[in-house]
C-alpha cells in the first residue's frame, strides 16, 4: 500500500547471537519492521520456530534459524561455518544471549561459577573473535554486544556475573580499536536491570526498564551513527559516571 | 501459564495487559497479576480473510503499525491504541463506529483460553461458544487468553476523510449523528461541558481515504514527564481551554484529510497524558442512556455544567443496534457520553453520585471498564443478567471491580 514510509536502514542483514534473549527479541521486532534480513542462533529450535512466524509477519523479508549452545565453544565452527554458506554477506552482528546466576550459588559452587564466566565472558569473546576476522576482511559492518552496568563496578550482590560482563566490554573495547581501521563499529551495549526473563525472580523486577524502549535505544545506535559505548536507558551513564567516583575504602561498606 | 493457574489459590489471579482501564478492573488488590505483556506474538495471518491470529498481549497499535501497510486496519478500534488484545476482548471495547461495526468482540471468531480446571480450551462459533460470549466483556475473569483470532478490515490507506462540524443543541446533535451514520463510519462528538443549556460542541465524522498525494509519517510525541500541579486545572483554565477548541474547531470546519492517528488517538500523541491531573489523579464517568430518555442526557449535562467541575475531555456517541457480542457487554443502543473529572475528594465523589442516581432512573447504564466506584445497585441495573454469567468464571480468578460490586453475595 502507498503512503507509509518506513525510516531507510543502511545495514540489511543481521545476526542475532543469543536470539531468544528477551531484549533481542524486541530489537528483532523493531529491525523485522524495518524490512531487514534476520540469521537467528539461539539454543531452543521450538523457540526459534515461534519467532520466525512473528518475525516474519512483521515484515522480515528474510529469517534464517540456527540452533546451537552459544556457551559452548565446540560449536562455534558449526555456526560460522552456517552462516559462510547461508549468510556470508552479513553486515552486523547482535551478541545478546548471558547468563545470571543467583551470585551466592557461584559462592559454594565452582562449576557454577565457571559455568557463569563461560557464558558471559570466554564463549562470547570466542565468537566475535572469529566475525571480528571476517567483517575486517571485507571492510564493513558492525559488531555489537549487549554487557551491562554491572560490568562497571564490582558489586557485592552481582561480582561474578558483573565480572564476567566487565571483561567482555573490556575485550570490545580493544577490539574496537584493532577493527577501527578497517572502519568496522564495535558497540559496547550497557543496559540498566531490563524486565525479562533473566531478571523477573528479582525482588524489584516491576520497576526495571521495559526491554521495549531498550531495544528502541539499541536499533538507533544499530542503523545511525552511535556512540562507541552505549547506555540504555541513557540515565545509567551519569549513574554510573557517580558510581565509578565513589571511593573504594568507602564502597567496599556498601551492601548493594 | 498452566502451571501459574494450578498453583495459585481460589480467587487469587487476575490477567493484566496494559493498565489503561480507567478504574479497578484491571487490579485485584492485595492478591496477583499475571503481566501478560511478554503475549506478545504474532501467530499467523490468512491473506484471503484478514484473520489475525496473535497472544493476548499484543497491542492494538503494534497491530496497526504492521498491518496498516499492508492495507488491513482494525475492525474496531478504542480511543487509544495502548491496550492489549486481551484487554480489548475482556472489556469488549467500542470505537467510533460502533453503529456500524457493532464492538471489538463482535469481530473475534475464535480464541484460546487457559483454564485452571480445563486447560487450553479452543472456543468459537461451533465450541464452547457459551465461553466465548462470557469471555468477551467477561472482565479477564474467565481465564486467560492466551490468543485470538481477530478479523481485521481492508481500508484504502492511513488517511481519514474528515469532518468536524460545530452544533449548538442536542437535538441538532442527534440531527447530524443520525444523517452522518449512513455516510459515515466513524462519528463521535465533543461536548463542552461547561455550556450547560447553551449546548456546544463539535461533531466529528470521517471515512478511510487513500491519499496518494501525500507521505505518511508516523511520529513519536513528546511525554508529559511529572505530575502537574493540581492547581494547574480549574474551572478558569478548562473554560478557557473549551472555548479555544471550540473555536479552533469551529474555524477548521469543513472536510480534511488526516492521518488515521491524529483522528482515532489524539491522546496518544502525548505520552503519560494522564499526569495533566496531577498527583490525585481523575475519575471518568461514561455512562449510556437509551434514546426515548433524551431528558436525563439533558439533566447529567446540566449537573454536569452546574458543578463546574467537568474537564476538557468530554464525548457523546448514539450507539448502534448491532446486537451485543458478550454476556456483559456494556454498549446497547443510546447516547453514551464520557467524562472526566479531576479527583477532588468528596465534592467529586458526590457529584458522581448524583449522576449515578439520573443514570439508575432513566434505565441506563455504567461502563466497568472506566469505573472505579460505582454501586453495587448500579451495577445490577447496569447488567441485569450479570448471574448468568457467574458459571464461567475460573475459580480461580478475581478482581477488585468484581468484588466490589458483587459484595452482597460474596
Amino acid at each position: 500500500m502507498a503512503g507509509i514510509k518506513t525510516t531507510a536502514v543502511k545495514m540489511k542483514k543481521i545476526i542475532f547471537l543469543g536470539a531468544t534473549s528477551g531484549i533481542a527479541m524486541e530489537v528483532q521486532r523493531q529491525l523485522a519492521h524495518q524490512g531487514c534480513e534476520l540469521l537467528l542462533v539461539a539454543r531452543s529450535s521450538e523457540r526459534l520456530a515461534d519467532l520466525r512466524a512473528d518475525l516474519s509477519l512483521r515484515g522480515a523479508p528474510v529469517i534464517l534459524t540456527y540452533s546451537a549452545d552459544l556457551s559452548s565453544v565446540q560449536q562455534h565452527a558449526g555456526i560460522f561455518e552456517f552462516v559462510r554458506r547461508k549468510f556470508a554477506d552479513f553486515d552486523t552482528v547482535l551478541l545478546a544471549y548471558g547468563s545470571m546466576h543467583d551470585q551466592k550459588e557461584s559462592e559454594v559452587s565452582v562449576d557454577v561459577l565457571l559455568e557463569e564466566l563461560q557464558a558471559n565472558f570466554v564463549s562470547a569473546s570466542a565468537i566475535l573473535m572469529l566475525f571480528a576476522a571476517d567483517l575486517e576482511r571485507r571492510r564493513i559492518g558492525c559488531l555489537a554486544a549487549i554487557t551491562s552496568v554491572a560490568g562497571d563496578r564490582g558489586r557485592r550482590s552481582n561480582y561474578v556475573y558483573g565480572s564476567a560482563k566487565g571483561a567482555l566490554s573490556l575485550f570490545l573495547q580493544g577490539l574496537r580499536s584493532r577493527l577501527h581501521p578497517a572502519g568496522v563499529r564495535v558497540i559496547t551495549i550497557k543496559p540498566g536491570p531490563v524486565q525479562t526473563s533473566m531478571t523477573d525472580h528479582m525482588p524489584n523486577a516491576a520497576h526495571f526498564a521495559d526491554p521495549e524502549r531498550v531495544a528502541r535505544d539499541i536499533v538507533r545506535a544499530l542503523v545511525r551513527r552511535a556512540p562507541d559505548v552505549l547506555y540504555t536507558p541513557k540515565v545509567w551513564r551519569y549513574v554510573m559516571t557517580g558510581v565509578r567516583q565513589i571511593p573504594e575504602t568507602v564502597f567496599k561498606r556498601l551492601s548493594f | 501459564m498452566p502451571a501459574i493457574l494450578r498453583a495459585a489459590a481460589p480467587g487469587s489471579l487476575l490477567s493484566y495487559g496494559l493498565g489503561r482501564s480507567y478504574g479497578d478492573s484491571c487490579l485485584n488488590a492485595g492478591r496477583e497479576l499475571i503481566d501478560c505483556r511478554r503475549l506478545n506474538r504474532f501467530l499467523g495471518f490468512d491473506e484471503s480473510t484478514g484473520t489475525l491470529r496473535c497472544e493476548s498481549g499484543v497491542s492494538l497499535s503494534e497491530i496497526v503499525d504492521v498491518f496498516l501497510p499492508k492495507g488491513w486496519f482494525l475492525p474496531v478500534t478504542p480511543g487509544t491504541g495502548f491496550v492489549t488484545v486481551g484487554g480489548a476482548i475482556a472489556n469488549d471495547v467500542h470505537g467510533k463506529n460502533h453503529h456500524c461495526a457493532g464492538t471489538f468482540g463482535t469481530h473475534i471468531s475464535e480464541i484460546a483460553l487457559h483454564r485452571s480446571n480445563d486447560g487450553l480450551v479452543t472456543c468459537n462459533s461451533e465450541y464452547n461458544t457459551d465461553m466465548l460470549h462470557a469471555t468477551i466483556g467477561g472482565l479477564g475473569l474467565t481465564g486467560v487468553i492466551a490468543w485470538a483470532d481477530i478479523r481485521l478490515k481492508r481500508v484504502a490507506g492511513p488517511w481519514i476523510d474528515a469532518e468536524s462540524i460545530p452544533f449548538h443543541s442536542l437535538s441538532a446533535f442527534l440531527d447530524l449523528s443520525r444523517e452522518s451514520n449512513d455516510r459515515f463510519e466513524y462519528t463521535v462528538a465533543w461536548l463542552d461541558c461547561f455550556a450547560g443549556t447553551n449546548l456546544r460542541g463539535i461533531f466529528f465524522r470521517g471515512n478511510h481515504a487513500a491519499d496518494k498525494s501525500k507521505k505518511f509519517h508516523p511520529k513519536r510525541g513528546p511525554k508529559l514527564p511529572i505530575p502537574l500541579p493540581g492547581w494547574v486545572l480549574n474551572r478558569y483554565s478548562v473554560k478557557a481551554f473549551n472555548a479555544a477548541y471550540y473555536k479552533l474547531h469551529a474555524c477548521k470546519k469543513g472536510p480534511a484529510v488526516v492521518p488515521y492517528d491524529s483522528f482515532f488517538y489524539p491522546l496518544d500523541s502525548v505520552r503519560q497524558w494522564n499526569l495533566i491531573y496531577g498527583r490525585q489523579g481523575f475519575l471518568q464517568y461514561q455512562c449510556v442512556i437509551p434514546e426515548t430518555n433524551i431528558e436525563a442526557f439533558e439533566e447529567l449535562l446540566d449537573r454536569i455544567a452546574r458543578s463546574g467541575m467537568g474537564s476538557f475531555l468530554g464525548v457523546v456517541k448514539q450507539f448502534g443496534s448491532v446486537p451485543p457480542a458478550g454476556m456483559l457487554s456494556f454498549p446497547r443502543p443510546g447516547l453514551t457520553m464520557a467524562f472526566d473529572f479531576a479527583m477532588r475528594g468528596e465534592r467529586t465523589l458526590k457529584l458522581m453520585q448524583s449522576l449515578d442516581d439520573i443514570v439508575l432512573h432513566s434505565g441506563g447504564a455504567l461502563y466497568p471498564a472506566k469505573d472505579a466506584r460505582m454501586s453495587p445497585a448500579l451495577f445490577e441495573a447496569s447488567f441485569p443478567h450479570w448471574r448468568s454469567f457467574v458459571p464461567y468464571i475460573d475459580p480461580k480468578m478475581s478482581s477488585s471491580f468484581w468484588r466490589r460490586v458483587t459484595e452482597a453475595e460474596a
